[in-house]
């Protein structure tokens, strides 16, 4: 449709976003564009506003100040609820599952929440609906088939991380929000879920990634944002990144 | 024997009230962080429904049927004021619990001082067939039917809501919401009619728990006071199995109940202390909170 070198709409775009609790501003003055199909690495230290910045988006928070666009469209003013319906999709730092229900339970509501369909409530889930369906083939686009009736709550760090990805893939979000999606996962782990990530990316979804892991974000990100106590430090390539004086400072010999 | 026996069945019938009155407390603190303090007054208003329906029924109506038409009442009033209360008084101040809290205990408070007002401390006696009053000999032991009631009302509340919780989809919804809100709303899900329908389902629940410890328990006499003294039992029975989970209401209840009936009658007995059931259960939720700050089924979070 749109020639390849015309300019696109960004996926999601923040204008002057600015949060503040009572006297104390969380976060203020973030621009960011992140262009369809890219990942955006958000770090920073602790209490830089990274996760500020992830609520803000996904629409947990109100900002007191900017706008917030979805492929062009204000959506500041919209509730979680309603973005979440738009295609936006998070993980938490914490833990973004159901531990008591299965792991089919878990990318089944995911699917069935992005379709519209809660309804028929007190209908018995069958194995053969749509919603089944395509909660199946996100746990087999991660490698969870073999788990789906496992609770959520009895898989290993890795396998719930791996779980987070499929209910983004079985809710069908098409800008995914990540909070830390390597914490506590093993080494081993890392490399797998970092693949699984790019190729979400790949397939033409938009990522936002706040990690720790500098090999990850840099291996990942198109465009990496460093956040610092509350204020947008830097924001451009890898490469850019890194090499600017700024972010050097602020690190103090860090390795980045 | 015979009385040991004797107090385990009525141990398990007032176990099986006292369930009925947790688990709907217990999903809504789980799913939308209120302490319901109203939920004494759906209990009472319950009882109050089916008495006012019975008050209106031919005198020939067969009492059996006159106390299935109370059950019904009693869980459609439950949920009708759950309803009423949720959609006009809770859901307002979503995002201001302590409010909510306050709100509850007001109109529990109002109601009870309503109905005090209309109907006197203890003057209704709610209709419940004879067999009530009989008892059945199981083997050597002699249990009194209205027991049976009780019992049976718990045990198919109990695999009813575990099978909507555990088999439907808007069961699924709730108990995800139970365990992450937060999530399920990032999911795209609104969890408001969530809110809606576990108040409902807790009303309906307690209405009947109402009704049934009116039956059972205080002689038919109705007082508008008897949802309130229910509720604090209700309450240490959700802390001790984990707020927010249907089975750790289900144990702790029962375990209450139980431990209720045998130290009332054995401490009685011995010690001559009338109020040691209750003295009973207060040290067994210390203990619990002691060594199981979350309950006996509560997930660490």
């Amino acid at each position: 449709m749109t020639a390849r070198d015309e300019p696109q709409t960004p996926a999601l775009t923040a204008r002057g976003l600015g949060f503040r609790v009572g006297g104390a501003q969380i976060l203020a003055d973030v621009d960011l564009e992140v262009p369809a199909g890219h990942c955006l690495g958000v770090i920073g230290p602790n209490g830089a506003g990274k996760s500020t910045l992830l609520n803000l988006l996904s629409g947990i928070l109100r900002p007191s100040a900017g706008t917030i666009e979805l492929a062009g469209r204000d959506v500041t003013a919209l509730g979680a609820v309603a973005r979440a319906r738009l295609g936006v999709g998070r993980t938490f730092q914490t833990s973004s599952l159901f531990p008591t229900l299965s792991v089919l339970e878990n990318a089944r509501l995911a699917a069935e929440a992005r379709h519209g369909t809660v309804r028929g409530f007190w209908h018995r889930p069958r194995a053969s609906d749509e919603a089944t369906r395509v909660a199946s083939e996100a746990l087999a686009a991660v490698g969870l088939g073999p788990l789906a009736a496992r609770p959520a709550g009895a898989l290993s760090h890795g396998d719930k991380r791996k779980l987070e990805l499929a209910i983004l893939i079985a809710s069908d979000a098409r800008t995914l929000l990540l909070d830390e999606p390597m914490a506590g996962v093993n080494t081993e782990n890392v490399e797998p879920l970092t693949d699984l990530i790019g190729g979400l990316a790949r397939q033409g979804r938009t990522v936002v990634l706040i990690e720790h892991h500098m090999s990850v974000v840099v291996g990942l990100a198109e465009t990496i944002a460093v956040l610092d106590s509350g204020r947008l430090l830097a924001h451009g390539t890898p490469d850019e990144v890194i090499a600017n004086d700024e972010v050097q400072r602020a690190y103090l010999g860090q390795a980045l | 024997m015979t009385i040991f026996l004797s107090l385990t069945f009525a141990g398990l019938a007032l176990g099986a009230v006292y369930f009925l009155a947790a688990s709907g407390l217990s999903l809504i603190y789980g799913l939308m962080d209120i302490l319901n303090f109203a939920h004494g007054m759906f209990m009472t208003l319950g009882a109050y429904a089916g008495w006012d329906l019975a008050t209106h029924l031919p005198a020939s109506t067969p009492s059996a049927v006159t106390f299935a038409l109370e059950v019904l009442a009693a869980v459609a009033g439950g949920a009708l004021a759950a309803l009423l209360t949720e959609v006009v008084f809770i859901r307002p101040l979503y995002g201001k619990p302590l409010s909510q809290v306050l709100v509850t205990i007001g109109l529990d408070l109002a109601v009870v001082a309503l109905l005090l007002g209309g109907f006197g401390a203890n003057s209704l006696s709610l209709p419940v067939p004879l067999w009530f009053l009989e008892a059945t000999h199981v083997g050597s032991v002699l249990l009194p039917n209205a027991d049976f009631v009780a019992l049976v009302g718990g045990v198919v509340v109990l695999v009813a809501l575990e099978w909507f919780l555990r088999r439907t989809r808007f069961g699924i919804v709730i108990r995800a919401g139970v365990e992450n809100r937060e999530m399920v709303s990032a999911l795209g899900v609104d969890v408001g009619r969530a809110f809606t329908l576990v108040f409902v389902i807790g009303g309906a629940m307690a209405g009947l728990a109402g009704l049934l410890y009116t039956a059972v328990f205080t002689g038919d006499l109705l007082s508008p006071l008897q949802g309130d003294g229910l509720l604090i039992f209700a309450f240490i029975v959700v802390v001790i199995g984990g707020l927010g989970s249907i089975r750790g209401s289900a144990v702790a209840a029962v375990v209450v109940g139980l431990l209720q009936d045998y130290a009332n009658y054995y401490g009685g007995q011995h010690a001559g202390f009338s109020e040691i059931g209750n003295l009973s259960t207060v040290l067994l939720l210390a203990l619990v909170l002691e060594i199981r700050p979350r309950g006996l089924f509560g997930r660490a979070t």
